[in-house]
């Protein structure tokens, strides 16, 4: 009944996956996004309008607390910030098994207005944004939405880019990339994962 | 999952995941401006209703709806059924018009399983919505939804159920789930409206009321079933209200974090006083708003993912 894992667990039984971002690198990754963040939505300043961030579980909402964190050390700001599941919104949940729904928790004074931006850690086919386009709609009408990702790693299915993006990682379409995070996987890491005869999974990547 | 027909069928892993996508979905509606998830587009469901039903029926085709799924309703009134149609035909119609869901409520016990017989192969789920004296599995999550709401988990809980045990195919769900999901039930009743077997069922049994109360986490007052009822079970209904009713006094003697439930329709100041109904333990209207949510999480997990016959 369990969807495919996204992390660590996933690399088992595959070759040694390869570290495209160490976990110093990982953190410089997230305070620039953070920097680019507050100079972009003009962050503290008079004009600057309200900023929601909004994490699609697991791994983006665990990004959006740690922007979260950063922006407030580097610009005094207590941006809100949240979780927004988009499982019911898939377009794929009929070529999987059962995929359990995950916590929603969009933070108090809702959307409307705002300027959200939706965190996730891999930016692949653009489906997942697509759905959490959908979901963040049926919340409110946001004066602009914005997407922030750790790693893109190409291949697109649909018009969708990301506002802010820690890193660019060109890869093959049957590799993967997996997100380690502390508070998730006990450590923070990019990897690439080689699809290697017979142990490839081929479970393509939905994220 | 490919039926929800009893809860018996029903394992506490399987009952718990059911449950936790209820509150999953509960909470993705809350402060929402649009209650449509785009989840079950395409999905017909049809509810085939042969009994009386408000709360069930209502809280089926919204729960489709608000995951826009086409809802189809049918009542065996305004059907061919009136012109002696039997189930099966009906069963073997509605999956040929396109039925990816058949919601059945019907008086025999064991109509869905039967249904469920005749339409494998078709790819058509069934869900259980009360067979006779059988069980009403939805209606037993929902009971375990609002529980887990008020308690936190229910392992260890004491839970009684009282009343018309008999004839109540509510009581027969909450019993196999409740005690899946590791609470104990009492079951409190007149030996006249106790089935035959109930000794073999994972439950305790007590003929009164007042000596079950101080210890209870929640009560489930079940209605005395006079459609079911071709006999005398008890002498009158005043003497049934006097020890197997649950009166303001009783209501008083439980502890402050009971709950009391009610799977309706309630005659009140039969089975529950009327001040009972309304005071802030009792969480009958929270059921009603549960359901909707528990019978979502049913049709996500019956027809949102892959079906079986898609995976091999």
């Amino acid at each position: 009944m369990a969807p495919p894992s996204r992390g660590a667990d996933r690399t088992a039984g595959q070759p040694a996956p390869r570290e495209l971002l160490t976990a110093d690198d990982v953190a410089r990754t997230i305070a620039r996004m953070a920097h680019q963040v507050i100079e972009k939505t003009a962050l503290g300043s008079p004009a600057a309008s309200d900023v929601v961030l909004l994490g699609i579980p697991t791994r983006g909402a665990t990004l959006a607390a740690r922007l979260a964190e950063r922006i407030a050390i580097f610009s005094g700001v207590d941006v809100p910030y949240g979780t927004l599941d988009i499982t019911l919104y898939r377009d794929d949940l009929r070529n999987h098994p059962t995929r359990p729904l995950e916590p929603m928790e969009v933070p108090g004074g809702g959307v409307d207005d705002r300027v959200v931006i939706l965190v996730d850690d891999v930016l692949f086919s653009g489906r997942s944004a697509r759905a959490a386009l959908d979901a963040l709609g049926e919340h409110g009408r946001p004066r602009a939405v914005q997407l922030a990702v750790l790693a893109d790693r190409g291949h697109r299915e649909l018009p969708i880019r990301a506002d802010y993006v820690g890193k660019n990682l060109p890869t093959a379409r049957d590799e993967e990339v997996s997100v380690l995070l502390e508070e998730v996987d006990g450590r923070d890491a990019v990897l690439l994962v080689r699809p290697h005869g017979d142990d490839a999974t081929g479970e393509a990547e939905q994220e | 999952m490919k039926h929800l027909l009893a809860t018996a069928d029903l394992d506490r892993a399987g009952a718990t995941q059911l449950l936790d996508t209820a509150m999953s979905l509960q909470q993705n509606l809350l402060g929402k401006q649009v209650r449509k998830l785009p989840t079950l587009r395409g999905r017909t469901v049809i509810t085939v209703f042969y009994e009386n039903s408000t709360r069930t029926r209502v809280s089926f085709e919204l729960a489709g709806k608000w995951m826009s799924a086409d809802v189809v309703n049918v009542s065996a009134g305004g059907s061919s059924v009136g012109k002696g149609e039997s189930l099966r035909d009906t069963a073997l119609t509605l999956a040929a018009a396109g039925a990816d869901c058949v919601v059945l409520r019907h008086p025999a016990s064991g109509a869905a399983h039967r249904l469920a017989e005749w339409l494998d192969g078709t790819g058509t789920a069934v869900v259980n919505a009360g067979d006779g004296m059988h069980e009403h599995p939805t209606q037993a999550l929902l009971d375990a939804a609002t529980l887990r709401e008020r308690l936190g988990d229910l392992d260890g809980r004491r839970v009684a159920i009282v009343g018309d045990v008999l004839h109540s195919r509510v009581a027969r769900s909450n019993v196999h789930l409740l005690s899946a999901l590791g609470a104990d039930v009492v079951l409190v009743a007149p030996p006249t409206l106790l089935p035959v077997g109930v000794e073999s069922w994972p439950v305790t049994v007590s003929h009164t009321l007042d000596a079950e109360l101080s210890e209870l986490d929640a009560v489930m007052m079940l209605r005395v079933q006079a459609e079911r009822m071709h006999g005398a079970f008890f002498p009158s209904a005043r003497e049934y209200a006097r020890s197997f009713g649950l009166t303001e006094a009783r209501a008083a003697a439980l502890p402050d974090h009971a709950v009391v439930l009610h799977p309706g329709p309630m005659l009140r100041g039969m089975e529950i006083a009327s001040t009972v109904a309304d005071t802030p333990s009792s969480a009958i209207t929270e059921q009603v708003r549960n359901g909707v949510h528990v019978r979502m999480a049913i049709l996500y997990h019956l027809l949102a993912a892959a079906t079986e016959e898609d995976e091999t």
